[in-house]
């Protein structure tokens, strides 16, 4: 636990190594985020995600920019995929970022999928952790950007930003489709393309259809020229009235419990399993398996042999 | 479970703005499979070096044309080291003369590869120097 130490005492290199045992999954990854956890839990989390190409990376470089210049500490945890062949991965987001890797208040991490679907790594969660047990004020998680299945976001951030570009075809009719629900912020970027008025318009009439309940927060459309900076400083002030609207109506408190109750929920069912697993004989998942290709067992049965075998599974150590 | 995968970050440092060999060969380490953080051109030592701090890479490898190695590969390494990242390799591509390899090496260098290097022999010596560390 010295790295914890060296961590909590401001030292980058061990959150950088901290993060890495983490992602990596090593044995003592429980431990460590029990470590951090008190430490935690102050940072503004926001969500970046959008389709490829509609400049998510320079986006969230600006916004670090402006909120730079307001004083704030910024995190960054930008997610790309993992090939489903090699496992290797191309981690490319830091191009539009890497004038801001040299300064002491910007921490960047890229991370690969690893197999994970649903836009963010299995691990994003945790290395969000460690950067605001790190004290970043503001972390941002950017997302694969594959369209329609990013909702995984929702539940990580506290804030979600949906990116969209003007001329990228039936794009928003898809965002519509699966990403309206959970967008607290839109923006058009790009906004000097043609296009981007049809873009703001077509968001905008299924907002006006929703807004029957009261005092909800209306999802504000906004339009940027990231590479040029521009509207990027209206941006992060509807970042900050996104975060003041969650503390006021209750519902940050809201936010946070459900994710706590998901995460307690998610680890003992992983640990669960994993110990179900272990008391099994050698080769006996296979044989399970086969019989149930076979058509001699069914999926249903065999599960609840196997939690039937669990007795006083949860003592164990 | 989540396995452990070798990180590693491909720079370029200085003024050329040719990135077509880097991006080969980030491409082939990825099918190689590796995780491959690609910052792009024109990079300072400084950007270089935070970089492979906060990525927690385990090996760095420079692509550069522009001839400025001398200057800039020095200026690098010393700031690895004073970021206790100096137990990093460091590996070079690009178009670097054969009198300056010996220089190279002696200042730490573990690997340079000049044009026409296949790049399994990339991955390949990128597999050795691994495993020596």
């Amino acid at each position: 636990m010295e790295i914890v130490e060296r961590f909590l005492a401001g030292d980058r290199r061990a959150a950088a190594r901290l993060i890495s045992l983490i992602e990596n999954d090593a044995s003592q990854a429980p431990q460590l985020l029990a470590a951090l956890y008190p430490h935690t839990g102050r940072a503004h989390i926001v969500g970046v995600t959008g389709s490829p190409g509609t400049g998510k990376s320079t986006l969230v470089g600006e916004l670090t920019k402006k909120i730079r210049v307001r004083g704030e500490k910024v995190g960054i945890v930008a997610v790309d995929p993992s090939s489903p062949f090699s496992g290797g991965a191309l981690l490319g987001d830091r191009i539009r970022m890497q004038e801001l890797s040299t300064d002491e208040g910007v921490f960047i991490r890229s991370m690969a999928t690893r197999g994970s679907l649903g836009g963010l790594a299995r691990a994003t969660g945790d290395v969000v952790k460690v950067l605001d047990a790190l004290g970043q004020d503001l972390i941002f998680i950017e997302t694969v950007g594959a369209g329609q299945s990013e909702v995984e976001i929702a539940r990580a951030a506290h804030t979600v930003v949906v990116v969209v570009a003007p001329g990228l075809g039936d794009e928003i009719q898809a965002i519509k489709a699966g990403l309206f629900e959970i967008a607290d912020i839109f923006v058009v970027n790009k906004a000097d393309r043609e296009g981007a008025e049809g873009a703001v318009a077509t968001l905008n009439y299924p907002l006006d259809m929703n807004q029957t309940e009261g005092d909800r927060w209306r999802p504000p459309i906004l339009k940027t020229v990231a590479i040029r900076g521009e509207g990027v400083e209206a941006l992060v002030d509807a970042l900050k009235e996104h975060l003041g609207y969650l503390k006021e109506s209750g519902q940050l408190e809201l936010k946070n419990r459900q994710r706590s109750e998901e995460e307690v929920k998610r680890i003992v069912e992983e640990a669960l399993l994993e110990r179900l697993l272990s008391r099994l004989k050698e080769g006996e998942w296979e044989r399970m398996m086969l019989r149930i290709a076979d058509r001699e067992l069914d999926p249903y049965t065999a599960a609840e042999k196997l939690l039937e075998s669990a007795g006083d599974l949860g003592k164990e150590g | 479970m989540a396995e452990r995968k070798v990180r590693i970050l491909i720079a370029k440092p200085g003024l050329d703005g040719h990135d077509r060999g880097a991006k080969v060969v980030a491409r082939a380490l990825r099918d190689a499979g590796l995780e491959v953080i690609y910052t792009g051109l024109r990079q300072t030592p400084e950007m270089i070096a935070e970089t492979a701090l906060q990525e927690d890479v385990d090996l760095v490898g420079l692509s550069i044309l522009s001839g400025a190695h001398m200057t800039l590969f020095p200026r690098i390494l010393k700031l690895l080291q004073e970021k206790g990242l100096g137990d990093i390799p460091v590996l070079a591509g690009g178009i670097i003369p054969d009198e300056d390899l010996p220089a190279l090496k002696e200042m730490g260098i573990a690997d340079v590869f000049g044009p026409g290097t296949s790049t399994q022999e990339i991955v390949e010596s990128i597999n050795q120097t691994l495993k020596r560390t």
